[in-house]
């Protein structure tokens, strides 16, 4: 028996992890690579995507599921068909605008939400990995809330779930009190509607389960300057400078 | 659910500290095991948990997210969570996802586990 040195090829072959085409890339900051009509990029082009651990309050676990009970579709077609309809499973008044090659490992797409006072919030997401059966998004700096969103389908005692589950702590102190103060209830309510409209769109009428866990309740002072990038004062200032940014444009 | 596909032995390689070898993959379905090999690690007032990642040969972001309630957890215990034998490709997933601002990562087990001891 003979031992043959390995080619390059196959080193390379053989070295490759199996997940590596899942993963976004690193990069310092993130890129937009195109703003679609309506959209906003003033929050997201050149920050950094922030996980749990660099927010500012508590940590939370919160996963919505819900099972598609009797209906015959796989987790992996489940999965695909929410990635290629992502915007329109979202409850009205938020705007998800898919970046054009969708959802795929390190794409970035813009986000417009509401405030309270008629606000428009603009800001945005990174897809951190997508594979067949699952794909998480990661937020920016100044995002309401600093971590990942995995969305993912299984199988369970005979029947597929579609589940989103949120490891998040709000990104500054401000964040923190909106979500005490019923941002968390207009969260919950958000991912529970998407994920009936989901299993609407299978024909399935089943109801939306939530747990919720307080992972870590320690706040993280350490992170209080986070409010500097915060997307919403970012946009209504953005917003209330509207009219100063026409007229310099009309006088141009 | 789908079984586990890994393992996650743990060595006591002093009276302080333990080192947990990661074999297999890192997913949603390791938590069970996962916690079952702190519990193990953490026996004795243990103050330092060592995670050997030679053996890792695949994780998606879910694993990522057990790792995140592995550290509060430390944390919350005064343990300290180390890391060492991360492929490249793996240090990269730490960059991107941050967690390499909040676990230290080591070249060696010799490192960590003096880093661990200190």
């Amino acid at each position: 028996m003979t031992e043959r040195t390995p080619q390059p090829e196959e080193q390379e072959e053989r070295s490759e992890p199996r997940d590596a085409a899942y993963w976004a890339r690193y990069a310092e900051t993130l890129k937009v690579s195109g703003v679609a009509e309506g959209a906003t990029n003033i929050n997201v082009e050149g920050r950094r995507a922030v996980g749990p651990m660099q927010g500012f309050g508590k940590m939370w676990q919160k996963t919505y599921r819900v099972r598609l009970g009797g209906v015959d579709v796989s987790p992996a077609s489940v999965i695909q068909t929410w990635k290629e309809n992502y915007k329109d499973f979202w409850p009205e008044g938020n705007i998800f605008y898919a970046p054009l090659a969708g959802i795929t490992p390190g794409e970035v797409a813009l986000i417009s939400g509401s405030l309270p006072g008629g606000v428009k919030l603009s800001t945005g997401v990174m897809v951190l990995y997508a594979d067949e059966e699952s794909f998480t998004l990661m937020t920016p700096q100044g995002h309401p809330f600093s971590g990942w969103i995995t969305f993912s389908s299984f199988e369970e005692d005979g029947a597929t779930i579609a589940q989103a589950q949120v490891l998040m702590r709000a990104n500054d102190p401000l964040y923190e009190v909106g979500l005490r103060m019923g941002g968390h209830k207009m969260e919950d309510e958000m991912w529970r509607e998407t994920l009936r409209n989901l299993a609407a769109h299978f024909g399935s009428r089943e109801p939306v389960e939530t747990n919720l866990v307080c992972v870590d309740p320690k706040l993280q002072w350490r992170h209080y300057r986070n409010v500097w990038h915060n997307a919403g004062i970012r946009s209504a200032l953005h917003m209330v400078t509207a009219p100063l940014r026409w007229r310099s444009a009309r006088k141009r | 659910m789908p079984q586990a596909q890994v393992t996650m032995d743990v060595r006591r390689v002093s009276a302080k500290v333990s080192v947990v070898d990661v074999k297999g993959e890192l997913t949603a379905f390791a938590e069970g095991v996962l916690m079952d090999a702190y519990g193990q690690a953490s026996e004795g007032g243990v103050r330092g948990i060592v995670m050997n990642f030679e053996g890792l040969e695949y994780m998606n972001s879910s694993g990522i997210g057990l790792l995140v309630t592995l550290l509060i957890r430390v944390n919350r215990e005064r343990q300290k969570l180390l890391i060492y034998g991360l492929s490249d490709h793996y240090q990269s997933i730490f960059q991107i996802t941050r967690l390499d601002d909040a676990i230290a990562i080591h070249d060696s087990e010799e490192d960590a586990v003096k880093a661990a001891s200190a």
